[in-house]
């Protein structure tokens, strides 16, 4: 299988889904002409040109509202967020409409489309474009949330959004275009909605996803030389959630930590924690901690923004706390 | 016709009880002798039987509520009678305003509130403070039978987890009611140097408050004596010889005996002092100090004199059972006229014991041990037991003890005198 980049792998499912179907679009801030913020579009608008490559002015609630317009009408829109932190200024549109007009409008309508944004701390934004505020957009039904963590989950994931007939917000995080892994060739997609053991072990789980997985892998790592061995399930999908390999390996090895990079309170990590307590209760041997972002807004010097950030020691730090 | 069940007297001194589970609800048929509730006393949690057969008419008191004894608690009766009696608790609680009419209560008193708070895990264990393990500890001893409260936890803070338990399992640990937690694979004690505050069960506190009061308000003197067991021990090997593994007699059966047989003779020291009187009693009823998860209890054979030693010794294994497994039965527990405790088990050469009120004296029995001795001039060795003896001397004098002392001797080195 040939390694190649988050973006690469982004930007081939984009393309190959505008292939296959002429009603997938792509509007946002700067993704024609600019190539996008993050270059995932480079080059589309040369091939596909301004009718399915539309550059919009920055007004999050236009973007989001004219790609529900959009898909009500049998469109397929994928709207580009530059950062998820501008998606509070299109909430209005994301949770009270396209959330909920397939069940307002008594099934009536569908909404085929994509919101794809760009989340997480790291890249020294300061507070206001670094947040990574995942758990909000789950708690909203009628919504799924997707967040991937490989190469290969993102190709797939994203080309089995463009095809959902429901509304999807796909974030992707600003610090793992780079990161490489393989990808099958060819065509092929990955169900939304089943998280996946990506590491085996028996020791404890990591329950984590998208920027918590390649942290975690490195934690796995280091934990190995110590003689532990960390099984890592990735949720992949935020909502709906799939708890079953999760439990499955929690049952196995009756130790978890959640690695995620939002705050902590109120976070993927608390929903995590309260799934096994409720469904796996008699599998519990030691209380299941979390790894989280600091309860601060998120720093712009880069020290301080790292030291808010969980790191991969953070994670080995909890894993041989709950293996005590 | 309806039948009133009314708190029962469990103890020589009890005045109230907590109700802390009812077994049987309102409109349930019960048989007489069938448990209708679990009270609470300063001793134990036991269980109430029913005196009457038919359905639960009326739960009188509310659970978690302290009743004073021989107040009416429930009744029972047949279906469709129509009954009410009024709750107890509000009498007594308007007896104690009386006694203590000013606001606000002197201060520092020990009293007992009128409505007490209800002690929601009374009805866990008998055990007291419950074990700190893992769910999954806890469901794996669930299933295999093992009692949580014998094993070492390793995990944080001392909590049992998979691990213990499956490491007591494969070391054939399995019985529910070891006493002593036998721990083959000896494991470093976890050192912390964190200071624990560990909350004192409702027994240690009645242990603590009768001692207390024994100790302070009885004028304790003490004899010790040693004892030639070569015959006694040589008697109950014959004994056992006769007798199924789970029957064995215990040096302390024979001890029971030679003690009650004693205090035939010596009814000043099976005794209570009430004011100016000394209550000599009729019966020889010898207690017996068991350890319990939590404490000490002590269970009591009945005529102790006129049975057999099989039968005593069946009767007292049977009763520490029960109260480590924390069901007593109030017949356990109550009417001892005369009380012994034996740490012979723990290889100790001698010790004293505190009086278990209102009782007059205690003897606490030591280990029988293979000492050198002198006899007829010459250097041997032989089995000695010491045992000590503790008076109250309102009751008695020195002399008069050391004369029971002595007398115990006749029946301890001469044991056949017990079968004749």
């Amino acid at each position: 299988m040939p390694k190649i980049t988050m973006r690469e792998a982004i930007s081939q499912a984009l393309m190959e889904e505008m292939d296959l179907d002429p009603a997938v679009f792509i509007m946002g801030e700067e993704v024609g002409v600019w190539g996008g913020t993050y270059a995932v579009t480079k080059g589309f608008y040369d091939k596909y040109g301004p009718d399915r490559i539309k550059d919009t002015p920055i007004a999050e609630n236009a973007i989001i509202g004219a790609a529900i317009g959009a898909a009500m009408v049998g469109q397929r829109p994928i709207a580009e967020l530059m950062t998820i932190n501008f998606a509070f200024s299109a909430m209005d549109y994301i949770v009270n409409q396209a959330a909920k007009l397939h069940y307002m409008f008594g099934g009536q309508f569908m909404l085929p489309m994509v919101i794809r944004a760009v989340g997480g701390g790291g890249r020294q934004l300061g507070a206001t474009h670094s947040q990574t505020p995942d758990a909000i957009f789950a708690h909203f039904p009628g919504l799924k949330v997707v967040s991937p963590g490989t190469p290969e989950d993102a190709k797939g994931l994203l080309k089995s959004a463009i095809r959902s007939n429901d509304p999807i917000l796909f974030i992707e995080h600003a610090t793992m275009y780079q990161v490489r892994g393989d990808v099958p060739e060819g065509e092929y997609t990955i169900p939304i909605g089943k998280s996946k053991i990506q590491r085996e072990g028996s020791d404890l789980t990591i329950v984590t996803y998208c920027k918590g997985l390649e942290l975690s892998m490195k934690a796995a790592e280091q934990l190995s030389k110590d003689g532990i061995e960390a099984e890592i399930a990735d949720l992949r999908t935020l909502r709906p959630l799939d708890m079953e390999p999760v439990l499955e390996s929690f049952k196995k090895t009756n130790r978890a930590i959640v690695v995620e990079e939002g705050w902590k309170s109120y976070g993927v990590g608390s929903e995590i924690v309260s799934r096994i307590y409720e469904e796996a209760f008699d599998y519990i041997d030691a209380p299941i901690i979390r790894v989280a972002q600091k309860e601060v807004p998120l720093p712009y010097n880069r020290a301080l923004e790292q030291a808010a950030l969980p790191q991969v020691h953070d994670i080995v730090e909890a894993a041989k706390e709950v293996l005590k | 016709m309806a039948e009133t069940i009314n708190m029962p007297k469990l103890g020589f001194d009890m005045a109230e009880g907590l109700l802390v589970r009812w077994v049987k609800q309102v409109g349930e048929q019960i048989n007489e002798g069938d448990v209708l509730a679990e009270i609470e006393t300063d001793k134990a949690t036991v269980e109430v039987e029913s005196s009457a057969s038919g359905v639960v008419l009326q739960l009188i008191v509310d659970q978690g509520t302290m009743v004073p004894v021989n107040a009416p608690i429930a009744v029972v009766g047949e279906k469709g009678e129509k009954v009410d009696v009024a709750a107890p608790t509000a009498e007594s609680g308007k007896q104690k305003a009386d006694e203590k009419p000013a606001a606000p209560p002197p201060s520092g008193t020990q009293q007992t509130p009128p409505t007490p708070a209800p002690v929601p895990q009374a009805s866990a264990p008998a055990d007291g403070a419950p074990v700190k393990a893992s769910p999954l500890a806890k469901k794996i001893a669930r299933d295999k039978n093992i009692n949580l409260a014998n094993l070492q936890g390793t995990g944080p803070g001392g909590r049992v987890v998979r691990k213990d338990v499956e490491s007591a399992l494969s070391s054939g640990q399995s019985s529910v009611n070891s006493v002593q937690s036998a721990q083959p694979n000896y494991q470093l004690p976890i050192t912390t140097h964190e200071d624990k505050v560990v909350q004192t069960t409702k027994l240690r506190q009645a242990i603590g408050r009768r001692l207390v009061e024994s100790k302070t308000t009885i004028p304790h003197f003490y004899v010790t004596h040693e004892y030639k067991m070569e015959a006694l021990m040589d008697m109950r090997k014959q004994a056992n010889a006769y007798l199924p593994d789970n029957e064995k007699l215990s040096v302390n059966d024979f001890i029971l005996k030679a003690v009650a047989l004693t205090l035939r003779q010596f009814p000043n020291l099976n005794a209570t002092i009430k004011g100016n009187e000394v209550i000599q009693f009729g019966h020889v009823n010898v207690g017996v100090a068991v350890t319990v998860p939590g404490g000490l209890m002590t269970v009591v054979v009945k005529d102790t004199d006129q049975k057999m030693l099989r039968q005593i010794s069946g009767e007292v294994k049977a009763m520490a059972a029960r109260a480590r497994e924390g069901k007593v039965r109030p017949d356990d527990v109550d009417g001892s006229t005369f009380s012994t405790s034996n740490l012979g088990m723990y290889d100790v050469e001698d010790f004293i014991a505190i009086i278990n009120p209102p009782e007059a004296a205690i003897l606490a029995i030591s280990s029988a041990r293979e000492v050198p001795v002198v006899e007829g001039g010459e250097l041997k060795v032989g089995w000695r037991m010491k045992t000590t003896i503790s008076v109250d001397h309102r009751v008695s004098d020195g002399a008069e003890a050391a004369q029971f002392m002595q007398a115990l001797a006749g029946f301890l080195e001469n044991p056949v005198r017990m079968l004749v």
